[in-house]
């Protein structure tokens, strides 16, 4: 029987990276830009972070003298920053250029995996060290930070209080956006922008503004689901294409979850408790194969989900009618 | 706009008619101007759309802007609602010269104009379109009760909180209107409101407008139903091919003279047209009647023949059924009732109903048709020339590949023939101008020799030699013996070219004339459906 207590809180630290990815995208296509650069964001937001937190770790004499604000500040300002260029320049070529959304945003997954990779390896070879991978265990341990009393409330405090704060930053975020999304009025306009953008312009909204913004800010939060996943879920440690393919999850996740951040904070608890689902079935010592089986989990019930969500008919669940599609004036 | 406006240059010969009216002076002292044009104009291209207009809008007056297609109704209204912007003269509120560049600009000064094509957000409420764009905390229980009061004030029939995608469409319209007001209209402009209404919904809207005249406000209603301007309107402004004829009581006026300040008097555009050659009976439509896929009856029991070596011309205002009849014929659209039958040169009768059109084709039957809308159905934009003549005889290679020979042969007469301004035939379609992208479209489906050709608008847009060679291409196929339905809007053209002209209005026959005995006016009156039923053969 698997352990709950101790999958549970598993469940949910894979499930952080994509509750941040989907967050962000949900935001994003609001405005009715589908950016299927979110992968490539990630890893740039991770990089980024992991460069920031590297030369923080390399400019101390000693690992003791580290100082908590400044090791979270700095990866997180990196990380931010990074994103937000990713954002900017895929707003620009499909906002302000028109490019194509599909193409931009792949080009930009390639990218940022390639950009992720590159740095990556760059500074594995600057530390000098034998293994191909970067740990940056002290910094780390300033975003893994839990509260004093966590360790001992017993189970409630294994299930709810062992995160570090980027988890409830995620949890937070989602449900402000799901917030801001539904009941105000620049929800109302964004949810305009995505549905129709030539009603919205008529009506006085800057299109080319809740396109750029709600695009950037969707970035800047995937992006800290890649620096979570280093520095919170893989205690400080880069290593090349570790991050996987979480962002194309997260992804999925925004159609399952029908545009509702708030909904993706069980989504992607759930579907980070599939990911790692084939750690916690027996499959015995002969049969390792098995094993492999069970991992394709997530990637099966992403395309039962799919089809699944394609049959739904109801008019407020289908995505923004103007996804995908650029934005012209008309004109005479 | 509704639909491109278009102009021959000949028509900068058309004059204005000689019934003196002021149109400047208030003929009523005790009304108060809201809004005056002083000699405005704008010029789209070389189009003039609206030349040297002037005119007063009072306060609490209902004024009914009459024209035919592309008279410049709409321009005109838009640069009100900040659309366009003059391109001379100045529009005058409160004795001040304003500009509207934005729509925005055009709420602060009290105006709003409710479009053809609704902009309302479908998966929103109607409250949450109304108050779409306004500034401040979003208060949608505090908007609904002030669209609530609006509602009762005028006696509109709205759920504030019902979906715009359960809405019908005149509840849409309602929606519409509600948000122009909400915002604080005094002047509301309709654009062809009762376009997409039954009866029953266009008195309900005549209530309401009468409801906002008594509270002082002015409403505008772009329309060209005479019956409407009767029954709603204070006064009467016409337009006629951008240029503004004037502006009448509607009380001192009548049905008879407004159609003459519409349509105007003919004038003469020397198109040839011979006398056709032992016309054939070609094709046969009886009691066709036609259903759209808004549930609105789109034609009534359409008759007509068509012989062949003849011109048949088919007046209406835009959306009259031109679109669907066309169709219909081709394959294109599915039938409510009626036949269609095409009779063979030897006699023989073929029934065209329930076939699409490789069917048609399939029996041997040649049907050109030109389309309306050329890049949408009739040739592809991003295709070069010869795809483009490819795509009526792609069926014709071997083994699965294309034959590119012929069409490419086809693609270089057709540019020789009919002088296509164009790079080369490997250019895209998109590419060239109006004029050479319909003889590219007219040259192909003439090079399938048919027997029946049919064109709708053929010459919209077109400077005016490329309409003569449009002219003289269709007078050529009527020589060689085609039948040919020619739909039109410029009735001068129509009364030069063609050998009957059938008239429709809102989807019936209202009569079939000879081309060259019709009077203009007469057609006016038959296509604005207050002529009665005149029957001429």
């Amino acid at each position: 029987m698997i352990d709950l207590v101790a999958f549970i809180p598993r469940a949910v630290a894979q499930g952080i990276p994509l509750l941040y990815g989907s967050t962000g995208e949900i935001i994003t296509e609001k405005s009715g830009n589908l950016n299927l650069g979110i992968p490539g964001v990630m890893y740039v937001g991770a990089i980024s972070g992991v460069i920031g937190s590297f030369y923080y770790e390399q400019s101390l004499t000693s690992k003791d003298d580290i100082n908590g604000f400044l090791a979270v500040f700095i990866p997180m300002l990196c990380c931010l920053v990074g994103s937000l260029i990713m954002g900017l320049i895929y707003s620009f070529l499909t906002v302000s250029l028109r490019a194509n959304q599909n193409v931009t945003g792949l080009a930009l997954t390639t990218f940022g995996i390639g950009f992720g990779n590159f740095f990556g390896g760059s500074l594995i070879k600057l530390s000098g060290l034998d293994v191909p991978s970067i740990a940056l265990s002290a910094t780390s341990a300033c975003f893994s930070k839990t509260l004093p009393f966590a360790g001992s409330v017993g189970w409630a405090g294994k299930l709810f209080l062992s995160y570090g704060f980027l988890a409830y930053l995620g949890i937070i975020i989602a449900l402000v956006a799901a917030f801001i999304i539904r009941k105000t009025r620049v929800g109302l306009q964004l949810r305009a922008v995505g549905e129709d953008p030539a009603t919205a312009d008529s009506a006085g909204i800057n299109v080319t503004k809740y396109k750029y913004v709600s695009t950037c800010l969707g970035c800047m939060i995937a992006g800290l689901g890649g620096l979570y996943y280093v520095m919170d879920y893989a205690c400080g440690v880069w290593s090349n294409d570790a991050f996987g393919d979480r962002g194309w999850l997260a992804i999925a996740l925004v159609i399952f979850t029908i545009w509702r951040s708030d909904v993706s904070i069980f989504a992607s608890i759930l579907f980070g408790g599939l990911y790692i689902l084939y750690l916690y079935i027996p499959a015995g010592i002969d049969h390792m194969e098995y094993k492999e089986l069970y991992k394709m989990i997530p990637y099966v019930v992403t395309m039962l989900v799919l089809v699944i969500t394609s049959m739904r008919n109801r008019r407020e669940d289908q995505p923004p009618k103007s996804l995908g599609l650029p934005y012209f004036r008309e004109e005479r | 706009m509704d639909g491109a406006v278009y102009m021959v240059a000949v028509h900068t010969l058309c004059y204005k008619l000689g019934i003196s009216m002021d149109t400047g002076k208030s003929n009523d002292s005790k009304k108060e101007i809201a809004i005056s044009f002083k000699n405005v104009s704008k010029t789209f291209g070389q189009v003039k759309a609206s030349s040297n207009v002037s005119m007063d809008i009072y306060k609490g007056e209902v004024l009914s802007l009459l024209g035919e297609n592309g008279s410049g109704k709409t321009t005109l209204m838009n640069m009100l609602s900040g659309i366009y912007y003059p391109d001379e003269g100045e529009i005058i509120i409160g004795g001040e010269p304003v500009i509207i560049a934005s729509p925005k600009d055009a709420f602060a000064h009290g105006i709003g104009m409710v479009h053809q094509h609704f902009k309302l957000i479908d998966v929103l409420t109607a409250t949450e379109n109304i108050i779409l764009g306004m500034p401040g905390k979003l208060d949608l229980k505090n908007a609904a009760s002030k669209i609530k009061e609006i509602c009762d004030k005028y006696s509109f029939d709205l759920d504030p909180y019902k979906k715009i995608y359960d809405m019908s469409v005149s509840e849409k319209q309602t929606v519409e209107i509600v948000k122009v007001l909400y915002r604080g209209a005094d002047i509301l402009i309709l654009d062809e409101p009762t376009a997409v209404l039954t009866p029953q919904e266009t008195e309900k809207l005549f209530a309401v407008i009468r409801n906002m005249r008594a509270d002082g406000k002015s409403v505008i209603i772009i329309t060209h139903k005479m019956h409407e301007v009767l029954a709603i309107s204070d006064r009467v402004a016409v337009l006629r091919k951008g240029e503004f004829i004037g502006v009448v009581d509607t009380d001192r006026t009548n049905i008879k003279e407004m159609t003459d300040m519409m349509v105007g008097h003919s004038i003469s555009l020397n198109i040839e047209r011979p006398d056709p050659v032992d016309p054939k009976l070609k094709l046969k439509v009886s009691n066709l009647s036609v259903m759209g896929s808004d549930g609105i009856e789109k034609l009534h029991d359409v008759s007509f023949d068509v012989y062949s070596g003849e011109i048949l011309g088919i007046a209406g205002i835009a959306g009259c059924g031109q679109k669907e009849l066309l169709e219909s014929i081709v394959g294109l659209q599915n039938i409510t009732s009626g036949n269609i039958t095409y009779i063979e040169d030897d006699g023989s009768e073929t029934s065209l109903l329930n076939k699409d059109p490789r069917d048609i084709s399939d029996m041997g039957i040649t049907l050109s048709f030109v389309p309306e809308d050329r890049l949408g159905m009739g040739l592809v934009g991003d295709m070069d020339l010869i795809d483009n003549m490819m795509l009526r005889s792609f069926r014709n290679g071997k083994f699965g590949f294309t034959n590119k020979k012929d069409p490419r042969e086809l693609a270089k007469s057709v540019v020789e023939e009919l002088e296509v301004v164009t790079p080369d035939i490997s250019t895209p379609v998109r590419k060239l101008s109006g004029g050479n992208v319909q003889k590219v479209l007219v040259g192909r489906e003439i090079a399938a020799s048919p027997s029946v050709l049919l064109t709708a608008y053929a010459v919209r847009g077109l400077d005016i030699n490329s309409s003569y060679t449009i002219y003289d291409l269709i007078n050529k196929q009527k020589k060689n013996g085609v039948a040919v339905v020619f739909v039109g809007e410029d009735l001068d053209v129509l009364l030069e070219l063609c050998d009957k002209i059938m008239v429709l209005c809102e989807g019936k026959v209202s009569g079939i004339l000879d081309g060259r005995t019709a009077e203009k006016d007469k057609i006016g009156m038959m296509m604005t459906g207050s002529g009665g039923t005149i029957d001429e053969q």
